[in-house]
C-alpha cells in the first residue's frame, strides 16, 4: 500500500507535489463541493489510481480516504494497523499479504510473524462492518477465525491462500456464525485437519454460498451435509472439493449444481460400473457454464472422457496435480478449443505440449510444473522443444512458468520471436547454473532476446548459467519490468547496478545465492524508494543491507514496523 | 577469444554461486575449501559419480528451497510418488541356500527378466517355462506363494496378475518341482 507521506505528518513534505498545492487550496475555493468529489472518487476501484489521487492535494487526499472501501496491503509490515485505522474509516474489504514469497519454498522460519490477529482486533474496533478478508501467506489462529466469525455481523467472504496456523476448529466457527457467508476459499494451505465435521456446521437454513473451496483439506466431510448444502446454495458458482469426494459422489453434486462455473473434482480414481460411468458423463454434460476445471487427484486416465461433454466452454484447465501422459492429455485437449490458461505437470512431456500448440490457438497462459523436482538423474519431463512447439501454435501466449532441465539460447530466441507479447516470463532450469546444453555457453543471450523482444515484460524469473551480461540486457531493455527473481546467477555487483539503474518500474526483487554485495544494493536503492527487496539466508552481508535499505523504504510511512522481522529473514537458518 | 576468457573468469567466480550441499549460511572455512575445487555447479551431476567423498548421496541431494516449487505442491506430489514407487519387495528362498534374498517385483517387466535375475542371484539354471511341462528338464523350478497361501508355479498367469498376487518366491530343486509340474 502506498500511503501518502503527508498522511502521517503534514509538515514533512520534502518532495511532495501537494506542498505548493496545500497553500493554494487553503486560499482558493475548490472547483466543486466535497460531496461531488467524493461521489466521483467512490467509483475508483483500482488501488493504484486511488494512490495517485491521494497525492494530488490535501482535499483530494481526504476525499479519497473517506471514500476508500477496499484496502490492499501488499506487505503487512509496511504500515501499522493504527495508521490504517486513522486514515481510513469506511473499509469493507481487506487484502493482506504477509510473509515473503520465499516462505513458499521453506526459506522463511516457522515463527517469522505475519500474524493477522493484531489486525483483526483493530478491525473489530474500527471496521465492524467489514465484509471481506483475503489473506495470503499469513499466520491465522483459530482464535482469529473465531473473532472474525463473531465480531463482524455482515461478514461475507473469506479467502486464505498459503496461510497457516489454524485448524478445522476455526472453520467450524466460520461455518457456524457467518450467516451471510458467500465465499469460503482455502487454497494451498497445510492446516491441522482434525475432521471434516466443520462442513456440517453450516445451519440447515443457510444457502448464500457462491464460492466453496476446500480442496486442500484432507479429511472426509459428511457427504450428505455437503450435498444438502450444495442444493440449498442456488448461487453456487465455484465448488472445489477435496480428495475424499469420490466420482460417484461428484456425480450427485453435479446434478445439484449444473450452474457451476468453476469445478475442482475430488479423487478421479475408483472402480466405476458402466452405468455409473455413463451417469457421470451425463452429469458433466449438463454443466454448460463450466469455465474452470481443476483437482483430478490421482486420476485414472480411462475416466477422462467423462469430462469431454463439459469442455467446450472451458477457459482454464488446471491439471497441475494430475500426472497425465501425453496421449490422454492430447485427447482431452482436442475437446477444449477455448482454453486460455493451462496448468499441467511435466509428465505430459514435449509430445503433450505439441498437442497444446495444435489444439489451443487462444492460449494466453501456460504453467508446466515438475512432477519430480528432485529427479536429478533421470531428467524426465519437458525440454526446450515442447516450449518451442507451444510458441508456434499459440501466438497469444503472454504468461509462462516453465520448469525444465535443459534449455538453449536459440530455443528461447525462437520462442519470443513467435510470441513477442510476453508480460510474464518465468523460466526455471532446474539444475542451478546450467549453461546452454548444446553450445555450453551461458544463457545470457536467451534472456537478452526476451527483454529485447518483449517490450511489455512485467515479470521475469531467470535461471541457468548467467553472467553480468544478462543483467546488462535487463537494465538496458526491460523498461516495464516490475518483478525480477534471480538465483545462482551473475558474476559481480555490476549486475545489480545495471538492473537498479536501468529498470525504472522495478518494485520487487528476489535474490538468492548470488554474489551481490552491499555496494550493489545501496547504489540503486537511493532512487527506488518503493522497492521491496528480499534476500534469503546464505548471503548474510546482503541481508543486513536489505534491512537498512528496507528501513529507508519504510521510514516514509511506517512507525511501528518491527525490525526484528526482517532481521530474522536475514540471519536465520 | 575475449569471450571465452571472460567466460572462464566467470567460471572461476562461480564458486560464489556454487551448488552447496550443506545448509546455507556456511562459514568462511567451508567457502575456502569449496573455492579450491572450482567446480561449476553444472558439473555436479557428473562429479558425484567420480568423487563420492565430496558429494552427499546423489539422489536426494538438494539445495534448500530449490527448485522453487511451493511446499504445498511438493508435499502433494511427494505423497503421490511415494505411493507409486513404494515397491513390491518379496522374499526369495532357494532350497539349500544359507539365507534368503529380497527382490522388488515392480522393477521387472516380465517373467524373462525375473528369471534371469534369479538365475544370476542364486547361480542356478532355471530353464524355460512351458505350459505343459513346467520347467521340466532344468535343475530348479521357481514357485511362489499366492494370496490364498497356495504354492504355484511361476509363469502360469499373466505377469501383471502375478506381481499382485505373489507373496514370496521359492526356488525348488528339480526333483521336488517335478511333482508340481505334473498337476
Amino acid at each position: 500500500m502506498q500511503t501518502d507521506p503527508n498522511g502521517t505528518n503534514p509538515k514533512k513534505s520534502k518532495d511532495s507535489p501537494s506542498n505548493s498545492a496545500n497553500t493554494e487550496s487553503t486560499q482558493l475555493p475548490s472547483p466543486f463541493p466535497d460531496e461531488v468529489l467524493e461521489k466521483v472518487l467512490s467509483f475508483l476501484n483500482s488501488d493504484k489510481d486511488r494512490s495517485s489521487v491521494s497525492l494530488v492535494c490535501k482535499d483530494w487526499y481526504n476525499a479519497e480516504r473517506w471514500t476508500r472501501t477496499k484496502l490492499f496491503i501488499g506487505n503487512c509490515y509496511s504500515v501499522s494497523p493504527e495508521i490504517v485505522a486513522r486514515r481510513f474509516s469506511k473499509i469493507k474489504s481487506v487484502t493482506l499479504k504477509g510473509k515473503p514469497r520465499f516462505s513458499d519454498f521453506n526459506l522463511v522460519p516457522q515463527n517469522w510473524g505475519a500474524d493477522v490477529h493484531y489486525w483483526l482486533t483493530m478491525f473489530a474496533n474500527v471496521y465492524p462492518f467489514l465484509e471481506e478478508l483475503r489473506l495470503k501467506r499469513m499466520t491465522v489462529s483459530d482464535e482469529s477465525l473465531e473473532l472474525l466469525a463473531t465480531a463482524f455481523p455482515g461478514f461475507r467472504a473469506l479467502s486464505l491462500m498459503s496461510c497457516d496456523g489454524f485448524s478445522t476448529d476455526g472453520l467450524k466457527a466460520i461455518a457456524t456464525h457467518c450467516r451471510n457467508l458467500t465465499e469460503l476459499d482455502i487454497q494451498d494451505t497445510d492446516i491441522d485437519d482434525f475432521s471434516g465435521g466443520w462442513l456440517s456446521c453450516f445451519p440447515e437454513n443457510f444457502g448464500s454460498l457462491e464460492v466453496l473451496n476446500f480442496a486442500s483439506l484432507d479429511s472426509e466431510v459428511n457427504f450428505d451435509a455437503l450435498e444438502r448444502l450444495v442444493s440449498r446454495c442456488r448461487s453456487l458458482r465455484v465448488l472445489k472439493v477435496n480428495k475424499s469426494i469420490t466420482l460417484v459422489q461428484l456425480q450427485r453434486l453435479l446434478l445439484r449444481a449444473p450452474q457451476l462455473m468453476e469445478l475442482g473434482t475430488g479423487s478421479f480414481q475408483e472402480e466405476l460400473l458402466l452405468g455409473q460411468f455413463g451417469d457421470l458423463g451425463n452429469a458433466f454434460g449438463n454443466c454448460k457454464n463450466l469455465q474452470t476445471l481443476s483437482g483430478l487427484w490421482e486420476v485414472t486416465s480411462i475416466y477422462l472422457p467423462v469430462l469431454y461433454a463439459a469442455c467446450a466452454s472451458l477457459t482454464f484447465l488446471n491439471l497441475s496435480y494430475a500426472a497425465l501422459r501425453s496421449v490422454e492429455f492430447g485427447n482431452l485437449l482436442a475437446h477444449c478449443p477455448n482454453l486460455r490458461r493451462i496448468w499441467v505437470l511435466d509428465t505430459v512431456e514435449d509430445k503433450g505440449l505439441e498437442a497444446v500448440g495444435s489444439s489451443c490457438p487462444l492460449l494466453e497462459e501456460l504453467r508446466v510444473f515438475p512432477a519430480d523436482p528432485y529427479d536429478q538423474n533421470l531428467h524426465r519431463g519437458v525440454t526446450e522443444s515442447g516450449f518451442v512447439a507451444v510458441s508456434r501454435g499459440c501466438s497469444k501466449l503472454h504468461y509462462v512458468l516453465y520448469f525444465c532441465w535443459q534449455m538453449t539460447n536459440a530455443a528461447v530466441a525462437t520462442i519470443v520471436q513467435n510470441c513477442p507479447n510476453f508480460t510474464h516470463f518465468r523460466l526455471c532450469i532446474m539444475n542451478p547454473g546450467r549453461p546452454d546444453y548444446l553450445t555450453n555457453e551461458p544463457m545470457d543471450e536467451a534472456f537478452g532476446a526476451v527483454v529485447k523482444t518483449c517490450t511489455k515484460l512485467q515479470r521475469l524469473s531467470v535461471s541457468g548459467l548467467l553472467t553480468d551480461l544478462t543483467f546488462e540486457y535487463i537494465g538496458k531493455y526491460a523498461k516495464n519490468l516490475e518483478t525480477l527473481s534471480v538465483a545462482f546467477a551473475g558474476s559481480s555487483d555490476r549486475a545489480m547496478q545495471f538492473v537498479l539503474e536501468g529498470c525504472p518500474k522495478l518494485r520487487k526483487l528476489e535474490i538468492r545465492d548470488c554474489p551481490f554485495g552491499n555496494a550493489a544494493l545501496l547504489s540503486g536503492l537511493e532512487k527506488y524508494e518503493t522497492m521491496r527487496s528480499r534476500a534469503k539466508k546464505g548471503c548474510p552481508t546482503f541481508c543486513s543491507h536489505s534491512l537498512i535499505a528496507c528501513k529507508k523504504d519504510f521510514s516514509d510511512f511506517a512507525e511501528d514496523r518491527p525490525p526484528r522481522c526482517f532481521g530474522r529473514v536475514g540471519l536465520s537458518n | 577469444m575475449e569471450r571465452s576468457l571472460a567466460y572462464e573468469n566467470d567460471l572461476s567466480n562461480l564458486e560464489a554461486t556454487e551448488l552447496r550441499l550443506g545448509l546455507p549460511g556456511t562459514d568462511e572455512s567451508e567457502k575456502q575449501s569449496s573455492r579450491n575445487n572450482k567446480r561449476s555447479s553444472a558439473e555436479m551431476d557428473n562429479s558425484c559419480e567420480k568423487d563420492e567423498q565430496e558429494c552427499a548421496p546423489a539422489p536426494k541431494a538438494q539445495v534448500v528451497g530449490w527448485p522453487p516449487v511451493r511446499s504445498y505442491r511438493k508435499n502433494v506430489l511427494h505423497q503421490k510418488n511415494e505411493s507409486e514407487l513404494s515397491g513390491m519387495f518379496v522374499k526369495v528362498s532357494m532350497d539349500g541356500a544359507p539365507y534368503l534374498r529380497k527382490i522388488d517385483l515392480k522393477v521387472y517387466k516380465n517373467y524373462q527378466d525375473l528369471l534371469k535375475v534369479l538365475e544370476n542371484m542364486f547361480k542356478c539354471s532355471i530353464g524355460v517355462y512351458s505350459e505343459r511341462e513346467g520347467y521340466n528338464g532344468s535343475e530348479f523350478a521357481p514357485t511362489y506363494e499366492d494370496k490364498d497361501g497356495d504354492w504355484m508355479l511361476v509363469g502360469d498367469v499373466p505377469w501383471d496378475m502375478f506381481i499382485t498376487s505373489c507373496k514370496r518366491l521359492r526356488i525348488m530343486k528339480g526333483s521336488e518341482a517335478k511333482g508340481l509340474g505334473c498337476l
